[in-house]
This record gives C-alpha cells, sequence and structure tokens, in this order.
C-alpha cells in the first residue's frame, strides 16, 4: 500500500488550489463576518465595553444562556443516547418514522418550534395545565427556556452518537460477559468509554446551537428582565434601538464565552478519544 | 509563502469579478427598464416598505392608488409591500433595501433612516399632520363581560390584575403603550413625574410576560389566556375582536391616551437614483385623499380627514388625546428618557439593592 501513492502526492489533486479555495471560501463565509464584530466594538473603549457587559441586565442574560443551554445539553446526553440507544438496538413497528421524525428540530423554523412549546406548556396547554397544578411553572419560567433549548439540542445527540453505536462489535460486550462482567460493568466499562468522544461532540453541537438560539426561547422565556431574559434577545433590543455597537459588544462577548466553553469540550473530547484508542 | 501568494491573489480575483457581475446587472436592469414601451410612459415600479399590521392596509390602498394613477397618467404603476417589525424594517432601509417610501410605526424609526442621509432632515413636515396620513390610539383589550371591572388607567395597577403588552426595547407598539400610560399618569398628577414614574413602575410590575412583538402579545393575551387586559393599538383590537369574534372580549376605552401617528416619508436618496420621486410623493398624498382616507376607516385607523371621521364617528368614540410632543417633547427624547440603556424602562427592572 505504502508504496502505491508517493507520500507527496495527494488523493485530492492541486494542494495549493484546495488550500486556496479553502482560504478564500472560509473567509467569505466565516472569517469576514466574524472579524467585522470585531471591527465594530472597537469603536468602544475598554471601559464602555465594560459598562455595556457588567451592565447587572445583561449578566442575568448571561447567566440564563449559559445555565440554560449547559443544564439543556446535559439532558440531551442522558435521553439522546437513551433514544439513540433504543433505535440501534431494538426493532419495532414505526421505527423508520420515529427515526425520521429525530430530524424534524432541525428542519422547523424555531419560532413554529417555540409558538408550539408555549402552546403545550403554558397554563392552558396540555403539559403545562398538569405542571402548574402541581405548581411547576414551565413556559414564561426558565425552566421553559430550558424545554426549548432541549427541543432544538437533541438531534445533535442522537446523530452523532447512533453511528458509533452501530459500529460497536458484538464480539467485545461478549467477551466481557464470558469474562464475568455484570450488565452494568459491561455498559460502564466496556461501551461507555468508546460512547463518551462521540457524546461530547454531540454535547458541543446542542450547546453551541442553545447558546444563539433565539427564534424559539422567545416565545416561551416570557422575556422578562433579570429573570428569563436571554442574551440573543438582549443584542436584539439593542439593534431595534440602532445600537449597532452596544449589540455587537454583547455579541462579542458571547462568542469568546462560547469559543473557550467549546475549546474546553473538544479538548475533553481529544482527550477521551485518546484513551479509548489507546485502552 | 508562495501559497498564501496565490489564495490572495484569488480572492482578489473573484471579489473583482463579483464587483463586475454586479455593476453589470444593474445597468442592464436600467436599460430594460428604459427600452420597455418606449412610445407610452414605462410601466413603474415603487417598493413601499411598512411595519406588520399595514400589510391588508396597503393592499386596499396600492389597488386604489394603481386605479387612479392609470386613470391620470396612463401609466401602469405596482407597489410591492414590505412588512415586518418597524425596527426592523427601518434597519433593513438602512442596510440597503430600496424602498421608494417608508411608512412606519413611529418617527424615531424614520429618524434612523435620515440620520444616515437617506431622507433629508425636516421630513416629518413636508406633510401635512406631522407626515401622519392617519392615526390611532392605545386602547385596552379585555376579556367578554370585562370580569376584572378594568375601566381606566388605575385599574391597571390593581391587586390581582395582570397586564399584557410587549417589550418597549423591541417593539414600537410598546413604545406607545408605555408614553399613553406615563402621559396618562402626568396629566392625573399635574405634571409630576415621580408620581408618573411610580405609576409606570407598578404598571410593569403588573405584567408577567414581556412578548418581543405586538402580535405575539395578543397571541399570549387571546390563545394562551394570560392576563386580564391587553395593551394594544386600537386598529389592532378591531382586528383582533373581528377574526376572535365578540363574543370572548372587549374593547375598554380608557379616558385619556395618546394620539398615535405612524408616519410617512419619502425615501430621498432612493427615488433620486431610480427616478421614481414623482410617482412617490403622489402616492403619499394619495393617502390623504377622500378616498384613501375612507379606505384607512375600513381598516380601523383613525382618518385626519373630519368629514370622513364624522361617517365613522360610531366606530371611533371619543377620548380625550394627548399628542407625543405635548409630554415628550419629540421622539428622540422620549426615547433618550424612556428606552434608552439606562433609561426609565432600565431603571424599572434593576435589581433593588
Amino acid at each position: 500500500m505504502v508504496g502505491i501513492l508517493k507520500p507527496r502526492e495527494a488523493v485530492l489533486p492541486g494542494f495549493r488550489l484546495t488550500l486556496g479555495f479553502t482560504l478564500f471560501y472560509l473567509s467569505c463565509v466565516v472569517l469576514i463576518p466574524l472579524s467585522v464584530l470585531f471591527l465594530q466594538s472597537a469603536a468602544l473603549s475598554w471601559q464602555e465595553y465594560w459598562q455595556v457587559i457588567a451592565d447587572p441586565r445583561v449578566l442575568a442574560a448571561f447567566r440564563l444562556s449559559f445555565s440554560a443551554a449547559l443544564l439543556a445539553g446535559a439532558l440531551n446526553i442522558v435521553f439522546g443516547l437513551l433514544v439513540a440507544w433504543v433505535f440501534t438496538r431494538y426493532s419495532f413497528p414505526g421505527k423508520r418514522l420515529l427515526d425520521g421524525l429525530i430530524d424534524l428540530p432541525f428542519a422547523l423554523p424555531t419560532a413554529v418550534a417555540g409558538i408550539s412549546l408555549t402552546a403545550v406548556y403554558s397554563a392552558n396547554g396540555w403539559i403545562g395545565r398538569y405542571a402548574e397544578a402541581l405548581g411547576i411553572k414551565i413556559a414564561f419560567a426558565p425552566l421553559g427556556v430550558v424545554v426549548a433549548l432541549t427541543f432544538v439540542g437533541l438531534p445533535f445527540v442522537v446523530r452523532t452518537v447512533q453511528p458509533v453505536l452501530l459500529n460497536l462489535e458484538q464480539q467485545v460486550e461478549e467477551a466481557a460477559v464470558t469474562l464475568g462482567a455484570t450488565r452494568w460493568q459491561t455498559f460502564w466499562r466496556v461501551i461507555f468509554p468508546q460512547l463518551l468522544p462521540a457524546l461530547l461532540t454531540g454535547f458541543a453541537l446542542a450547546f453551541a446551537r442553545a447558546v444563539g438560539e433565539y427564534g424559539s426561547v422567545v416565545f416561551i422565556s416570557g422575556n422578562m428582565p433579570m429573570s428569563t431574559e436571554i442574551v440573543p434577545l438582549l443584542i436584539m433590543t439593542k439593534l431595534e434601538q440602532y445600537d449597532y455597537v452596544g449589540a455587537t459588544a454583547i455579541a462579542l462577548a458571547m462568542l469568546l464565552v462560547s469559543f473557550a466553553m467549546l475549546l474546553c469540550i473538544n479538548l475533553l473530547q481529544w482527550q477521551s478519544s485518546r484513551r479509548s484508542l489507546s485502552g | 509563502m508562495k501559497v498564501l501568494n496565490k489564495s490572495g491573489l484569488s480572492l482578489l480575483i473573484v471579489s473583482l469579478f463579483w464587483t463586475i457581475a454586479g455593476c453589470g446587472a444593474n445597468t442592464s436592469g436600467q436599460q430594460q427598464e428604459a427600452a420597455a414601451e418606449p412610445t407610452a410612459q414605462p410601466a413603474v415600479e415603487i417598493l413601499n416598505v411598512s411595519y406588520d399590521p399595514t400589510r391588508e392596509l396597503y393592499e386596499a390602498v396600492n389597488a386604489s392608488f394603481q386605479a387612479y394613477w392609470k386613470q391620470k397618467t396612463g401609466q401602469t404603476v405596482t407597489i410591492k409591500q414590505s412588512h415586518g417589525g418597524s425596527g426592523k424594517q427601518g434597519r433593513a432601509v438602512i442596510d440597503g433595501l430600496e424602498a421608494d417610501v417608508v411608512t412606519l410605526a413611529l418617527a424615531y424609526d424614520i429618524d434612523a433612516i435620515a440620520e444616515k442621509g437617506l431622507i433629508e432632515q425636516g421630513w416629518q413636515q413636508r406633510l401635512e399632520h406631522n407626515s401622519s396620513p392617519y392615526t390611532s390610539t392605545i386602547v385596552f383589550l379585555v376579556r367578554k363581560g370585562n370580569p376584572k371591572q378594568i375601566n381606566d388607567w388605575p385599574d391597571l395597577i390593581k391587586p390581582g390584575v395582570s397586564v399584557i403588552t410587549p417589550n418597549p426595547k423591541t417593539s414600537g407598539g410598546a413604545r406607545w403603550n408605555h408614553l399613553a400610560a406615563y402621559g396618562y399618569a402626568l396629566q392625573k398628577s399635574n405634571g409630576d413625574e415621580n408620581q408618573a414614574k411610580e405609576f409606570i413602575r407598578q404598571l410593569y410590575q403588573h405584567v408577567p410576560v414581556l412578548d418581543s412583538g405586538a402580535r405575539g402579545a395578543t397571541t399570549t393575551f387571546v390563545e394562551r389566556g394570560i392576563g386580564d387586559v391587553l395593551l394594544a393599538w386600537e386598529n389592532e383590537a378591531f382586528l383582533a375582536l373581528k377574526e376572535l369574534g365578540p363574543d370572548k372580549f372587549e374593547i375598554v376605552i380608557p379616558s385619556v391616551s395618546i394620539l398615535a401617528e405612524p408616519p410617512v416619508a419619502v425615501v430621498d436618496k432612493v427615488v433620486d437614483k431610480r427616478g421614481t420621486r414623482e410617482i412617490a410623493e403622489a402616492y403619499l398624498q394619495y393617502l390623504y385623499t377622500d378616498e384613501a382616507q375612507e379606505i384607512a376607516a375600513q381598516h380601523y385607523y383613525r382618518p385626519r380627514s373630519t368629514e370622513v371621521m364624522e361617517r365613522y364617528a360610531d366606530q371611533f368614540p371619543s377620548l380625550n388625546l394627548f399628542t407625543l410632543d405635548q409630554y415628550f417633547g419629540d421622539w428622540q427624547n422620549a426615547h433618550r428618557v424612556h428606552f434608552a440603556d439606562g433609561g426609565l424602562f432600565d431603571q424599572i427592572y434593576q435589581p433593588q439593592g
């Protein structure tokens, strides 16, 4: 095998051309728009920038946006894994159809999702009325934000975990059982380490989507300052007042925090995938 | 190094290509327009960028204007419409949406466009009545039978009453609601600002949900059954009543409210570039004719024409209306005091130390 392709001959031709194209494409779609964010907020001095970010309302929104996104990502790890597990390990009538439905949150306009979720979870909705009877307020409360973010994030975990589950070799589990492992040990020591990188990827994707989510949340959250306002809404309120600089300042802060968090998740993922490969 | 140079070069070439292609598309469009009908007046198209609730109003107005213009000049005119939140529409025009005329919810949004040099300063004096051919006001929509006995502003802050109004930071309509309430409180306390602020503060404590737009607030009130009273534009309240059935809701007219003036303006930069000034100006002036005023009244906007207003007197009960400049100077001022960062609305929601 080694002799057939010389090391300098790649499968795709024209490294320079492809690199040029890659850089150009990335610049147009990602790098230039993002650098405009930096440029626009450069109109503020550090002190002004800090004033925009350190406003109690903005801080409260950051707290809600990131904690709700983390919570929603965590929920999706648990339940997304369960859903993926059921779809790969069992067969039942209507499985194909249900499997297709998982992707709907990708396709649905988020405003539609937000309105439907609000209808279901508000005090006179199908689920909301029972929750309210138990004293749990979902719509127009922080919990509603978590519900909306969980909804939009679910497909990410399911779709990243599914292929890994499909590729797991039955023999490994059988070997574990013949060596005397219990069911729990088989899952925890044999299956889970192989799933962890995919779970972390799914978590990162769901988290990133949730942090920036706007459409579905504004309907279910109630948008009350200091309690259920999310960061993207604050950015919209700044834009609505033609305050481009303030809006980009908040957006930039959001970008930096998200980037730092995603970096951490990716590091974790990298470590765990190395461990599962070597171990 | 060589790689980078090449990629930089390809970037330059492609962007150049785009610029040329863009220019080409523009000129060929103009040529087509000019070549269309050499003898008769060429057909012309203008774009009216407006806000959400005026969709049906302008559909009717446009059909009527088209017939009027055809009869007057023999020229066929098509008016395209664009609707959305007032602030979003204003931003779209600033960012390059080629609107010949703008018909928005607040003068503040048109001011923002004027600030960018697209509209000449002093635009609001160019047409009669502050450039607002029709008006509206803020009224209350309550549930049938008015179970909480809400008849005027003070009833909104009674214990147990919950009020639905959108967020004034994101909704133009909500700004009118806010100013109407504040103006009432000022009038009642003979101009005591502290009392007015206290009234507004208490009012927002009765608001359980701040939707991002007026239609969202209507949905919350009507579909979710949340709140006892919805603060709404008069025309929106009528529309909700018409569409949802008068057996579920009723309109309450407060003793005092604000004269909401949604203004219109020609976008100078665009009409001069496209050569549509004449028709754009005629279009806006047409809004003041009896025909258009009648259409406005049919769509529940208060007409400026006293004659038409008399015909629709049953529909529009008279109430004590104050204007924006009476209590707030102008929109810039109102915005600075009430809605800008650190303004009154923000102060209400700061954590109480």
